[in-house]
């Protein structure tokens, strides 16, 4: 597996020129094409980037950080080159009149985007079963999901495609797939990276990160498209945030080891191996404690009605009237808005439009929106006072390792207990990641979540760095 | 028919929702020029206005700083910390299928004004005024199955400013459409110009026996863009409902349009319909929070309002009706005439300021559109107004020389009256040698005659031709004193 640093070398050594090396990425997206992960191919603007890129090398003109790296964005980011439907028929011939931020801040350190990755249309789910491309497979068992929604993106990396790729996180969306994908993946701080130009799921808890093999390679990455930005008010106010690892300067973590995550509904290999590391962080010389934060019982509740809110104001705008796919056979302007969007959106983006209309229409609100965001303020203060005693809180990303494709599908609420672990820092707005950590029953990948306090992304990178030179034992 | 008298037992109880566009240069959240007046269909728009996936909305503070300042000509209470809902509904005018628009805390909060009538000032309590995004535009092309999208409106900023129900007549709410006009227009917080629909009002109207301690049902009749459409739906509306109550119906609560051909409400929407707009806090803004400093600051740009300009005015003795037009039409204008009446009357005393007004009512408004220039500055009116005190203009003249004056404010009166030959001659040995030439003409020995026998009304005509004689610069006064003298009548 190369690494960003690795193919870095290779650029600047002369050894690979960047069309070359977007050339030999464009035939593994050919030799991998079983697994499904790829959407669209955004072919002849890369060769044009990666030829400026060597005819800039060749001229010794100044490089950005990322000169000829290539990389795949989830295909819910406004790219140019290629179109970008979000999987779903909804969005399936659109075509992005303006790139997202974190593309754009990539492509000004010279980085390649090269290919748009499957998700679940429009990021729901946790599989990549709900494209309208078709599901993608698990790069370690083709038989099993990736996870998802950024199932495509964390698939890519693990086939070793390209060295990192783009995902967004809205409730594990970026962590549950690196998980099941054996792969590191970074769900930053809320605010920490602009969501402009990403297509918006749930608003007060999108987020966007990276996936790559290592926490060297998902530092640089975040260090580039972190920081404010003029077109999302949310963001956070550092233009340059710190996201440097220091691993020089073992700094002795005191560290809690999540109870509620390691109760019935957690797989037995998934303990074994979260206890495993929780003895490897001891041995790295942090103090490791069991603690309990029993709002955590609700976050699955909070979030299955916080969510679905926004995201059924979110997808109001796809209405077939200014730009993606209309229902022609319609007679009247209701009809037509119906047949658009029944036809347009997978059954799953419609299970949560209902849900979501449901829990703010009035008489409902108070019952349900109102409630949650009670609740959800009751989580984030738990959270905090967590975070006065200990630097990082762990646990497992999921509650088991990939399960087989087609074995939740049927079933709703099984597939929403996936995210049983990964919700809760996501409606907390805190930093949280994957680092791989072994693997399990069926030799399958096990990720160990790292989760910490507002703009903890520097500690917990640091950590999964330790973790990684550690090793698996 | 219904009598008057049962008319006149029932009061109508009126409140109005008025939308403000906001003057910003940009879009409420967007970059997009919010200029779109003259411009194509879909050309002011950005990828926001379009509602594209991943756009994102960016308040714009100019907006925050013309809502403050529309609070603070409200009398109202500015919020510390407002935030932003979604409004949601599904039409093609609305490209997000929501409206950002502010429910739970409004930015601007409870306040009062003050509203003239002709014969007395009463009080309207507003509620509150917040900050929204316009919509944008439909047509439907005659004789087409189709309809027509423009988005060039779509993110205008507005205030919709909610009042009480404290209007009790027609003429009441038309007079508090036409207060809060020039309280926005003079705060320069919006173009005000109604035909383009700058500012739109929403009529809400019950009706109850007098006294009685119940409102009735009422029905809103929605964007109205005239003064005269808001007291005449007020009318209509008044008149539909006492009949409807006296014919033992109810009046449903509902949605109405205007129709301005018949000058009729009708039906649009029953409540039964209504929409449930599934309104929730705006996940992409942070809320807005303003200091008191801020305000302070806000209140200290915020030009003079009318309640001032009219006190002041008042004091130079121009009448309230004369205030009124002043005012109505420095806002429709976009003149500044109020300000230089009182600059004038500051500067030179009362009499130059009413002079003035006079002027600026009668003869400068009066001045066709592609005529209208710069008013006189204050100095010209004095020079004028002492002239004229004088004797050296008419009145007619110094008129006319404000006219010819206009626009070129480094003129002086006196030298413009001379070029034009309005000076009038004021020297008694001049015109006693054109009144004798006059008297000595054989033509007028009939007039001359018949004045001495008693018919004062010809001396008039002896006037007329000393003017002519003088080419018209005769002191119309003095030719009467002097042709007196000389006829020895008195």
């Amino acid at each position: 597996m190369k690494t960003i640093t690795d193919y870095l070398n290779s650029l600047s050594s002369g050894e690979l020129q960047a069309t070359r090396l977007v050339e030999q990425v464009l035939q593994r997206i050919e030799a991998t094409r079983d697994y499904n992960c790829i959407i669209s191919v955004a072919k002849e603007r890369a060769l044009q980037r990666a030829a400026a890129i060597d005819e800039a090398r060749k001229t010794n003109k100044p490089l950005g950080r990322l000169a000829g790296i290539p990389f795949i964005a989830k295909d819910n980011f406004l790219t140019f080159g290629s179109k970008t439907t979000a999987a779903s028929k909804m969005l399936e011939t659109f075509e992005a009149p303006y790139q997202a931020t974190a593309i754009e801040r990539l492509e000004a350190e010279g980085a390649i985007m090269i290919a748009k990755a499957n998700l679940d249309a429009f990021a729901h789910g946790g599989s990549t079963e709900n494209s309208y491309f078709g599901p993608t497979k698990n790069p370690l068992d083709p038989s099993r999901v990736p996870g998802g929604s950024s199932g495509g993106s964390a698939a890519a990396v693990a086939l070793a495609i390209v060295p990192f790729a783009l995902g967004t996180d809205t409730g594990g969306s970026i962590r549950q797939p690196a998980s099941f994908c054996g792969v590191v993946g970074l769900k930053p701080t809320y605010g920490l990276v602009s969501r402009y130009g990403v297509v918006a799921m749930a608003s007060s808890t999108d987020t966007i990160g990276a996936i790559a093999h290592t926490a060297d390679d998902v530092a640089l990455v975040m260090s580039i498209i972190a920081g404010k930005d003029e077109c999302d008010s949310t963001t956070l106010p550092e233009r340059k945030p710190n996201l440097t690892i220091t691993v020089a300067t073992t700094q002795q973590l005191k560290i809690g080891i999540i109870q509620e995550y390691l109760g019935e509904a957690t797989a037995d290999d998934v303990k074994v191996r979260v206890r495993a590391r929780g003895d490897d962080l001891k041995r790295l010389g942090h103090e490791v404690e069991e603690v309990t934060l029993p709002a955590l019982d609700l976050s699955l509740a909070i979030y299955y009605v916080i969510v679905p809110a926004e995201i059924s104001s979110n997808l109001s705008r796809y209405d077939g009237i200014k730009y993606g796919f209309r229902a022609n056979e319609a007679k009247s302007l209701d009809e037509m808005y119906g047949l658009t969007r029944d036809q347009g959106f997978m059954a799953e983006n419609k299970r949560r439009i209902l849900i979501g209309n449901y829990v703010l229409s009035s008489g409902y609100y108070d019952a349900y929106y109102r409630k949650a965001q009670t609740a959800r303020t009751i989580l984030i203060n738990e959270f905090a006072k967590m975070f006065e005693k200990y630097d990082v809180l762990i646990g497992p990303v999921v509650p088991t390792t990939a399960f087989g494709l087609g074995e939740h599908t049927d079933d709703p609420l099984r597939m929403y207990m996936t995210d049983l672990m990964t919700v809760a820092p996501s409606l907390a707005g805190l930093p949280a990641m994957s680092v791989p950590s072994g693997v399990g029953a069926n030799n399958l990948p096990i990720g160990l979540q790292l989760i910490g306090p507002p703009k903890g992304e520097a500690r917990l990178l640091t950590l999964a760095k330790q973790l990684e030179e550690f090793g698996n034992g | 028919m219904i009598d008057r008298a049962i008319f006149d037992q029932y009061e109508p109880t009126i409140g109005i929702e008025c939308h403000v566009q906001l003057k910003t240069r940009t879009k409420l959240f967007s970059g997009a020029d919010n200029n779109a007046r003259e411009a194509a269909p879909n050309t002011t728009v950005s990828p926001l206005c379009f509602g594209l996936p991943g756009t994102l909305p960016v308040l714009n503070k100019e907006a925050v700083t013309l809502a403050i300042r529309a609070g603070i000509a409200l009398n109202a209470k500015i919020a510390p910390i407002s935030s932003f809902d979604r409004k949601h509904y599904f039409y093609p005018d609305l490209p997000k299928g929501y409206q950002i628009t502010q429910l739970a805390r409004p930015t601007v909060g409870e306040g009062a004004i003050d509203v003239p009538l002709k014969d007395r000032t009463f009080t309207v309590r507003i509620t509150r005024a917040h900050i929204e995004e316009d919509a944008g535009k439909l047509t439907h092309p005659d004789s087409t199955d189709y309809s027509l999208v423009d988005l060039n409106r779509a993110g205008t900023p507005l205030i919709e400013i909610v009042s009480e129900a404290d209007m009790h007549s027609p003429e009441e709410a038309k007079a508090y459409a036409q207060e809060l006009y020039l309280l926005m227009t003079f705060a320069d917080v919006t173009e005000g110009n109604l035909y383009h629909g700058n500012m739109r009002f929403d009529v809400n109207i019950s009706v109850a026996k007098k006294g009685a301690s119940e409102w009735g049902t009422r029905a809103e009749v929605k964007n109205l863009n005239s003064f005269k459409s808001v007291e005449r739906a007020a009318e209509y509306e008044f008149r539909r409902q006492v009949e409807l109550l006296e014919k033992g119906e109810r009046v449903i609560q509902e949605t109405r349009g205007w129709h301005d051909a018949t000058q009729k409400t009708f039906s649009q929407r029953s409540k039964e319909n209504a929409h449930d707009y599934r309104y929730f806090p705006e996940p992409d803004l942070p809320p807005i929070e303003i200091t008191s400093d801020q305000i302070a600051v806000i209140a200290k740009r915020t030009p003079q309002l009318p309640p001032t300009l009219r006190a002041q005015l008042g004091e130079f003795g121009v009448e309230l009706q004369q205030v009124h037009t002043l005012l109505m039409n420095d806002a429709a204008n976009q003149t500044k005439h109020v300000e230089l009446i009182l600059v004038a009357g500051k500067a030179f005393g009362k009499e130059v300021a009413l002079f003035a007004a006079n002027f600026i009512i009668n003869r400068f408004s009066a001045l066709a559109s592609e005529q209208i220039v710069d008013a006189p500055t204050a100095e010209q009116f004095a020079e004028a107004f002492a002239l004229r005190s004088q004797g050296t203009l008419s009145s007619n003249a110094a008129d006319n020389v404000l006219i010819e004056i206009s626009g070129k404010n480094t003129d002086s009166v006196k030298n413009v009256a001379e070029q034009l030959g309005l000076l009038q001659e004021n020297d008694l040995g001049t015109l006693e040698k054109i009144a004798d030439d006059v008297l000595n003409d054989p033509a007028y020995a009939k007039a001359i005659a018949d004045i001495r026998a008693g018919e004062q009304k010809i001396l008039g005509f002896l006037v007329g031709q000393v003017m002519k004689r003088s080419q018209g610069k005769a002191n119309p006064s003095l030719a009467n004193q002097v042709l007196k003298q000389r006829l020895d009548i008195s």
